[in-house]
């Protein structure tokens, strides 16, 4: 009977399975490594380095939760950020700048809902063209150049993006506390409220459980997946806009290595693969495992080829737990087998109770 | 909950209504009436034009000529949508396409027509708090470890149907469409739906019950139509056929073709 009122401890705190596996890696790496994980900075560091990840991996919740997948988001970086760039260094538009780099995200974004909602190509085929287009847009505009942001930190476009407000403090590691931390933080929660008590999220999740379902019951589903893209694009251009002011520079393939990662984060972090499920803080937790992994196993003596190996491994080893554990029929299949393995062995299966189907 | 008394007597009418599919005869002269508080049993051949009959009826599709009257006013050909059907209380229940799979109980009441304030927010106290009502007092469901947060995918097929025609309910429909709701269920899930569907009776309201199972449609419907190549043969009253009867003439009826 537990199973059928579904609210389970797991589904009542959300992500709960997730936090506990961030939790028990950090003590983790707080005892493989304690010089590096029981010092502030390595979490100052995070607060600079970890925003773009959470934003392309907050949006990508949306995305994958309405049974979708981008994989364009890497070229919205290169194209956005090379707006962005553009105009600020060029043209010294300043705040211009800012929101024209939105605008060019925004505009992608809504360009792969149109192609995927209202032309009827699936979103893998879809996002796979663009990239490759925007990305050489980005490049054939750029001519293949960087653009280095010198003296951006006297700007207040700097400043109010990923500025260091406790500059001036005295303790070193408050000085290092950066902005975009809280930018992110305020946008992730707004997205939080979206997805969990809006119509725009409901109608996302009810679109990755069933399309027909979801017209029947009369949401516009061509129109919500447009705004779900164009959302992504949005974020994108965030991501965009604060990695070049962080790194003061843009060079044309910044947002490459973020597709693996923003994808392995949202899965990792519980939002179903078959669309339907999803959840943010989640999310959070599982870009701050990703990020993680990557400082700890660097700390810990090992090298930069074993990162990418324990994160893959990591990646699969959670999509295979939340198979089992949030579709039913699947763990059914499984137990199923299971008995008659047993069964096989001549041992006699004891019969699955509770599960009614 | 129970409509408004109005003047209508008929909650559907088609007057001499024809269905082409190009050169396709879906449809010929049907003249049929659905009273507001009647059970009709909509039976015949995979092809006979039920489902066609029933688009007809709910705004899916617009016939190739006829009239169509709701509650005895005249439906304009090409003014009749889904939309407009549902706003004029018509509500269709199709097997597996009324509720989503992953989602609680209490969303799958409400998406669509959410309790939202101007923002668009979900007020989620107010829309579990209304489920809960329909999952007692319209449903029925009470001790059977179901609540308003359960998933669609913990429910057992006739459950599935109950949740399904106690939205419509809730909503108001003076005339629910149920879609082969029994289709594929074992026994006790079809006791479940054939007391769901004495609920819409019980509530004054109206229901379009298309049944391949004889037995099932029998039970419940006050009247039974039967379709064929097209056509309505025949009206039945169910009291004055055994289903064995029923059967045979059906049969019959297939081979006089």
């Amino acid at each position: 009977m537990a199973q059928r009122s579904g609210v389970s401890i797991l589904q009542r705190f959300e992500a709960l399975p997730i936090i506990i596996v961030f939790v028990l890696l950090l003590l983790l790496f707080m005892y493989r490594a304690p010089e590096v994980f029981l010092a502030p900075y390595i979490y100052t560091t995070f607060l600079s380095t970890l925003p773009p990840l959470i934003l392309l991996a907050a949006g990508l919740t949306f995305v994958i939760g309405a049974g979708e997948i981008d994989l364009s988001f890497p070229s919205i970086i290169a194209f956005s950020g090379f707006v962005f760039a553009v105009l600020f260094k060029e043209y010294d538009l300043g705040w211009i700048a800012v929101v024209a780099g939105l605008a060019s995200g925004i505009l992608v974004g809504f360009l792969n809902g149109i192609i995927i909602a209202k032309i009827g190509i699936p979103s893998f085929m879809t996002t796979l063209g663009t990239q490759f287009f925007w990305a050489g847009m980005a490049t054939v505009l750029s001519g293949g150049k960087s653009y280095a942001l010198r003296g951006v930190e006297e700007s207040s476009v700097w400043q109010w993006i990923v500025g260091r407000p406790f500059a001036s403090a005295s303790t070193p590691w408050l000085q290092e506390l950066s902005i975009q931390g809280l930018w992110t933080a305020i946008i992730v929660g707004f997205l939080w409220l979206i997805l969990t008590r809006h119509r725009f999220g409901e109608h996302a999740m009810f679109i990755g459980d069933s399309n027909d379902v979801s017209r029947v019951v009369g949401i516009d589903v061509d129109r919500e997946k447009i705004k779900i893209f164009t959302l992504m694009g949005f974020l994108a251009a965030c991501a965009a806009i604060i990695l070049t002011l962080e790194n003061k520079n843009f060079f044309g393939n910044q947002g490459q290595g973020y597709l693996l990662t923003a994808i392995a984060s949202v899965l990792i972090g519980g939002t179903s693969i078959f669309g339907g499920q999803a959840t943010i803080i989640g999310t959070v937790f599982g870009c701050f495992i990703i990020g993680m992994v990557e400082a700890g196993l660097v700390a810990s003596g090992l090298t930069g080829a074993w990162v990418r190996t324990v994160q893959g491994l990591i990646f699969l080893v959670s999509i295979i737990f939340y198979m089992y554990a949030d579709e039913p029929q699947r763990r059914q299949a499984l137990f199923a087998n299971l008995r008659s393995l047993g069964r096989l062995g001549g041992v006699r299966a004891t019969e699955e109770g509770g599960v009614r189907r | 909950m129970t409509p408004a008394a109005g003047e209508f007597e008929s909650i559907v009418r088609l007057e001499g209504v024809q269905k082409y599919f190009g050169a396709v005869h879906a449809l010929r002269d049907i003249d049929l009436s659905i009273g507001r508080n009647e059970i009709v049993g909509l039976i015949g051949d995979n092809g006979a034009g039920k489902s066609t009959l029933i688009k007809l009826m709910t705004g899916v599709l617009a016939p190739t000529s006829g009239r169509i009257f709701i509650r005895e006013r005249e439906i304009q050909p090409g003014e009749y949508s889904v939309r407009m059907a549902h706003d004029l209380s018509i509500e269709t229940v199709y097997q597996d396409k009324s509720l989503a799979e992953k989602q609680p109980l209490w969303r799958n009441f409400f998406v669509g027509r959410q309790i939202t304030n101007r923002f668009g927010f979900i007020d989620i106290k107010r829309e579990k708090e209304v489920a809960q009502k329909i999952l007692i007092d319209t449903i029925g469901f009470r001790g059977v470890g179901i609540t308003v947060d359960s998933t669609v995918g913990n429910l057992s097929g006739g459950e599935r149907q109950g949740i399904a025609i106690g939205r419509a309910m809730h909503y108001n429909a003076d005339l629910i469409v149920l879609d082969e709701p029994t289709a594929a269920l074992g026994v006790a899930e079809v006791r479940k739906v054939v007391e769901f569907v004495r609920r819409i009776k019980r509530s004054g309201r109206a229901c379009i019950y298309i049944e391949h199972n004889l037995a099932h449609v029998h039970e419940v419907a006050d009247r039974l139509v039967v379709l064929d190549r097209g056509r309505v043969v025949s009206e039945i009253n169910p009291k004055d056929m055994t289903v064995p009867e029923l059967t045979e003439y059906l049969i019959a009826l297939q081979h006089n073709a």
